[in-house]
């Protein structure tokens, strides 16, 4: 099989790289303007009237009509999609529906939930640190030490881990270390302006049991991408030839496993956003997953848009860095098609 | 045990025997020795044990078999007995390693000076200097460029992979090194080169190598003393010339006469029956049931190796009274074709390109030719060539850019699907690879009876009748109907895709590289039926293949293809004897034969 | 490929089976057997367990056991029909995306990964807010989120079949290809498929039982499972069997379902893990 030698250009090797991230730059331009697309359209599913399923009971002609100007319901669909665009990229995430539903003239939804995002950052921030290097390590040991009793027992366990949802998870938890060992609160409530780092121990519930949660399919995958590269051609030369275990296991090995463990691990975290939903509801945490859940009870259409393209956001950012560090990490990708 | 190893052997395998957990053998008893600066060719097919011979060498087994008995030594030290640590130092500086995909043995994200760097590190704690780099690269040809170290792999053709895998073996010197089919993959102009920078390093270095494959003619060029390998034990040890010439062991001359040669062209012989696999190794010799000249004796008890010649060990009880191989008649075919015969399939400047992601690029350029009603002609080429893409265009599974191909008079539609089903019928097409060419999820049956209910319409019963009547034309007992191909061989399986294609009854049949992925015994009862077959039945065969020597055995007439262009074309004597275009004559002298021992190439 | 039961001969495919059978025989026939009303209240609130309620009272004071025996239907019944209708979706869109060589197959891979830039939990309760908490939504909803993975999946498969000589074969032959895709393509991607689908329903299950759990799917007074440990945690200390029972029934379940999943995919020769639904390097 001879295949021509493709030249080292090295003068155009910046190139590849800034059209392969400009590519995908727009490519996470065209999924956010698709995704605001999904949220407009899906939160205006109503066969009825918006503005009437706000109100609910409160709902007579007269507050229905006043509520229709407010949120500028009685304008054509696509107007009312380009005016809330524009509203986005000016940084203005428009009026609460229930609070202007509720008599107040203007009710921005920045204000809102400015404490609750930090929150959710802050509690994803933690897990997140905690979850990166738990899942490789944990991942690559039960890959290395494949057969042998560290291999079953993570294997094990994380198959039982990932069947349970959060929820069970955390009343679980709940009910083994408050009910049983009254170690940790039950809940996680936070003062309005006050911050959850305050009083760290509220966390360590919340946070384990996301942790629990994403572990477990985080470590599976980084084991089976781990495994399946301990089998190559490459590292059988390398060792057939001395190359002595360690170097093996680094560079030839986990080096070459890593592409596919990050993207592992952006997915991770992208499950992650959705665990937090849950876990926040569970444990009464005020972040933005609870104000999420309230709006939709409520039916606060203007709030659950915003928030979605909030989330819609980070969910986009996230994948577009997992793809800039794969880039980085595999060479073949740096060269021009 | 035959041969006494010279106290200077630098390789001493001694009554080697590997076997499962489970008790049964892999290889047995198997010895041999090797000088300072020997190459030893290890021979065998597949499930004959060979690589894991070699690689006992290096002290690794692959995982679930365990060293039974036997010793193994290799430059002095013992091999066996051994924990991970110590083998470690002892490969890469003692014994080395060359494998067969060079792609797939280098890390893909390790600049290739820092791969030959690992390897020079691991034995020479702390000296990683870039000279010892640069001149491991020059002694295989690549010292050239001076940033060639800082190339990843995929950067590299597959000969310059091959070349650096070469240089990591030889970087710390070790005094033998073991390649496992190292030119198995490549083109047969690359495998030239790399065959010569081998025996160049062999010269200068004294290295000694122990260079397994199956196929006998590279061996034949190599190597100064051939080991034959059936079925885990060795049964015949001798000089390389003796071997080739006056092969003692039965399944060593069938070998010898299954290899297609183009020096020397003659009707190929398969060898019947199968090899067989670990656990299931009978009684006596394990060759018995294959042999034509088995005798009650050789079942009884399996024959002892030993000398028949000085220096020519055999594994045979009946060696003696087997009498020498006669030399076969040169049987280039050259059936003259009666000017006036309208040709059966007639291509006019085909143009034809291959699409990959979004950028094209030309695959035929400007072929054309005539193929004759019965006659089989050839089409040779590399990969790359373009000669598959012809096949393709032909069969109706690729469209051409430009030109036409008539088929009986008639315009060729490009798609297959578009085609009357009279011409769809016609022309039929068997495939490369056996593992593919049969939906694994069909049995054989239903496999070989779709195009009788799809392409002649038969009724459900005439189809199930006509799959027993096509089965026994390509040899296998009906019984073979009822499997599935996972239960079948290679060559079993390419016989039912062969069945499958001659169910249509077609004028055309299209080969494309049908025995380049089975073992040579196999391939030589393949091609033998094949020509059987295009007899028998008036067929007209295009043979698509890279393979010099079935050309020879097989077709009438042979076309050149190089990079997409049709080079060269003629009756086969004439190309073969006289070719008249540089890269045919390139190929020829590239081409491996067996007469190759003979001259001592 | 003969033992179509095969997994059953490994431990945990045959643990897994057995876990699920019992979990959902009590999911679908529980209710017969149940000693009270689900729905009415028999005692006092949060009361332990004892004879006549042998898991105790819920908050309202209904029989603990009655109302797990009658909570798990709803959940199953509504996950297989999203599960069962996000595969017709998949395999119809993943079987034409992996076949197609043309631009059908990058145009209905970027629609479909439009979906995917969003956590499913998010879609769906956009869903719900535009359009209701219902059945049907559910359904639909929990299917909108699965089919695009299980179109990549199915399309992965097909376009390794797609290039296999026997496909080519077929075509040569001139075969439809309705006909290449249900002859020769479908048998051969069942594997992967298969092993997938004990995650899917899984998937499904937990998608479900977590929006019932945040009140967004069933309604009280549905003896859900989900729904019962979402209005008993605040109690969980007064009658913690009330929240710890509900929750054994999920946890046994799904993880019965990845039991024989893993067991499926060992027999098969393959890992039960799921891939990343995205690939840099294509």
């Amino acid at each position: 099989m001879t295949t021509v030698a493709a030249p080292v250009a090295r003068s155009r090797e910046a190139s590849p790289l800034l059209r392969f991230a400009g590519r995908r730059l727009l490519g996470a331009v065209v999924a956010l303007f698709v995704a605001s697309l999904v949220i407009f359209a899906g939160t205006q599913l109503l066969p009825g009237d918006a503005a009437s399923v706000v109100l609910g009971r409160n709902g007579n002609p007269a507050t229905v009509k006043l509520l229709h100007q407010q949120l500028n319901l009685d304008r054509p669909a696509w107007q009312q999609y380009v005016d809330w665009i524009t509203g986005l990229l000016h940084g203005d995430l428009g009026n609460s529906a229930v609070g202007m539903a509720q008599g107040a003239t203007s009710a921005p939804i920045w204000p809102l939930i400015s404490d609750a995002v930090v929150n959710s950052v802050i509690l994803a921030l933690i897990t997140a640190l905690l979850m990166i290097p738990l899942s490789l390590g944990l991942g690559v040991v039960a890959a290395v030490l494949r057969g042998k009793w560290p291999d079953h027992v993570i294997s094990v366990a994380s198959l039982a881990a990932i069947a349970l949802p959060e929820f069970v998870i955390g009343s679980l938890l709940i009910g083994v270390f408050f009910v049983g060992l009254d170690w940790l609160p039950p809940v996680a409530i936070v003062a309005p302006g006050a911050s959850p780092l305050d009083d760290p121990e509220k966390l360590v519930l919340p946070v384990a049991t996301l942790l629990l949660a994403s572990l477990a399919a985080g470590i599976r995958m980084v084991r089976a991408g781990m495994i399946e590269v301990l089998q190559t051609e490459y590292v059988q030369t390398a060792r057939l030839n001395g190359v002595s275990e360690r170097r093996v296991l680094w560079r030839y090995a986990l080096r070459n496993a890593l592409p596919t463990s990050v993207q592992i691990l952006a997915q991770n975290l992208q499950w992650l956003i959705g665990g937090i939903i849950i876990t926040e509801n569970v444990f009464a945490y005020p972040g933005i997953g609870s104000t999420l859940v309230v709006a939709v009870q409520n039916r606060d259409l203007t709030l659950v848009m915003s928030v979605s393209m909030l989330i819609a956001v980070v969910y986009v950012l996230l994948n577009l860095v997992a793809d800039l560090f794969v880039m980085l990490l595999v060479p073949k990708l740096r060269e021009p098609a | 045990m035959s041969a006494i190893a010279p106290p200077s052997a630098v390789v001493r395998v001694d009554g080697l025997t590997l076997a499962l957990r489970t008790g049964e053998p892999v290889v047995e008893d198997v010895s041999f020795s090797l000088g300072a600066g020997e190459i030893l060719g290890l021979v065998g097919e597949s499930g004959s044990g060979k690589t894991t011979t070699a690689l006992a060498l290096l002290g690794y087994t692959r995982p679930g078999v365990t060293w039974r008995s036997g010793t193994v030594e290799v430059g002095g030290e013992q091999v066996r007995e051994r924990d991970e640590r110590s083998l470690r130092s002892l490969r890469g500086r003692v014994v080395s390693y060359v494998p067969q995909d060079p792609g797939g043995a280098l890390n893909p994200s390790l600049r290739v000076g820092d791969a030959i760097l690992d390897v020079l590190r691991a034995h020479r704690s702390g000296e990683g200097s870039p000279e010892l780099v640069h001149a491991a690269l020059d002694r295989v040809e690549l010292g050239g460029d001076a940033g060639f170290p800082r190339r990843y792999p995929h950067q590299l053709s597959g000969g310059q992979q091959q070349r650096v895998t070469i240089a990591m073996a030889c970087v710390c010197e070790p005094p033998v090194a073991v390649l496992d089919e190292p030119t198995t993959g490549l083109d047969v102009l690359t495998q030239d080169r790399i065959l010569f920078e081998l025996d160049r390093l062999r010269n200068e270095q004294g290295m000694a190598m122990v260079y397994v494959s199956h196929d006998l003619a590279v061996v034949a060029r190599m190597a100064d003393r051939i080991v034959v390998m059936y079925a885990g034990r060795v049964v015949e040890n001798a000089p390389a010339a003796d071997v080739i010439e006056r092969p003692r062991h039965p399944y060593t001359r069938a070998l010898v006469a299954a290899i297609p040669d183009f020096r020397t062209p003659r009707s190929l012989r398969g060898i019947p029956g199968v090899s067989v696999g670990v656990g299931e190794w009978p009684k006596g010799c394990a060759f018995a049931p294959r042999c034509e000249h088995a005798a009650v004796l050789c079942e009884e008890a399996v024959p002892v190796l030993a000398d028949a010649a000085p220096g020519h060990a055999v594994r045979c009880c009946r060696t003696h009274e087997i009498s020498a191989p006669e030399r076969a008649e040169s049987t280039l075919r050259s059936r003259p074709v009666a000017p006036e015969t309208a040709p059966l399939l007639e291509v006019t400047e085909l143009e034809a390109r291959y699409r990959s992601g979004r950028s094209a690029r030309p695959a035929v350029v400007d072929v054309s030719f005539a193929i004759p009603p019965g006659r089989c002609v050839a089409l040779v080429g590399e990969s790359g060539s373009g000669k598959t893409t012809v096949g393709r265009c032909i069969a109706g599974l690729h469209r051409p850019s430009s030109g036409s191909i008539l088929f009986a008079g008639n315009w060729l539609i490009a798609d297959a699907a578009a085609r009357p089903l009279d011409v769809r019928r016609r022309i039929q097409i068997v495939f490369q690879n056996p593992f593919e060419s049969l939906n694994p999820r069909h049995q054989v049956r239903s496999s070989i009876a779709r195009p009788l209910r799809v392409l002649r319409r038969l009724s459900r019963r005439d189809a199930d009748a006509a799959v027993g009547d096509l089965l026994e034309r390509v040899r296998l007992p009906k019984r073979v109907a009822e499997r599935f191909p996972v239960e079948l061989s290679g060559g079993e399986r390419q016989r039912v895709a062969i069945a499958r294609a001659l169910a249509a009854e077609p004028d055309l049949l299209i080969c494309d590289e049908v025995t380049s992925a089975l073992d040579v015994s196999v391939q030589a009862a393949v091609l033998e039926l094949l020509q059987e077959l295009q007899r028998e039945l008036g067929l007209s065969m295009l043979f698509i293949t890279h393979n010099l020597g079935v050309v020879a055995c097989v077709a009438d007439s042979v076309l050149v293809m190089d990079q997409g262009s049709l080079v060269e074309s003629g009756p086969v004597a004439q190309v073969l004897e006289h070719p008249q275009h540089e890269y045919t004559r390139r190929l020829l002298s590239a081409a491996p034969t067996l007469a190759d021992v003979a001259a001592g190439a | 490929m003969t033992g179509r039961l095969r997994f059953l001969r490994s431990s945990s495919g045959a643990l897994g089976a057995g876990i699920v059978v019992f979990v959902v025989l009590v999911a679908l026939f529980g209710r017969y057997f149940a000693p009270h009303d689900p729905s009415a209240p028999i005692g006092v609130p949060l009361s332990d367990a004892s004879s006549d309620a042998w898991l105790g009272t819920d908050f309202l004071g209904r029989d603990v056991f009655s109302r797990l025996l009658y909570g798990g239907r709803s959940v199953i019944l509504i996950a297989l029909a999203a599960t069962l209708l996000a595969y017709a979706v998949g395999l119809g869109i993943g079987l034409m995306a992996g076949y197609s060589r043309s631009f059908v197959d990058p145009l209905l891979m970027r629609s479909v990964d439009v979906l995917l830039a969003f956590p499913p939990l998010l879609l769906l309760l956009i869903l719900i807010t535009g359009a209701g908490t219902s059945v049907a939504v559910l359904i639909i909803g929990v299917a909108i989120i699965q089919a695009p993975a299980i179109s990549r999946i199915v399309r992965t498969a097909t376009q390794v079949e797609a290039v296999r000589a026997y496909v080519e074969a077929a075509i040569a032959r001139g075969e439809r290809p309705l006909a290449i895709l249900g002859r020769e393509v479908m048998p051969n991607i069942l594997a992967p498929v298969l092993v997938d689908s004990g995650l899917r329903f899984t998937f499904s299950i937990l998608i479900i039982a977590s929006v019932n759990f945040l009140g967004l799917g069933l309604q009280p007074p549905s003896p859900d499972w989900a729904l019962m440990i979402s209005e008993n945690r605040e109690y969980i200390s007064v009658n913690s069997l009330a929240v710890l029972a509900p929750a054994a029934m999920i946890a046994l379940l799904t993880i019965g379902i990845n039991l024989t999943g893993d067991g499926i995919a060992r027999s098969l020769g393959r890992s039960y893990v799921p891939r990343t639904s995205r690939t840099v390097i294509e």
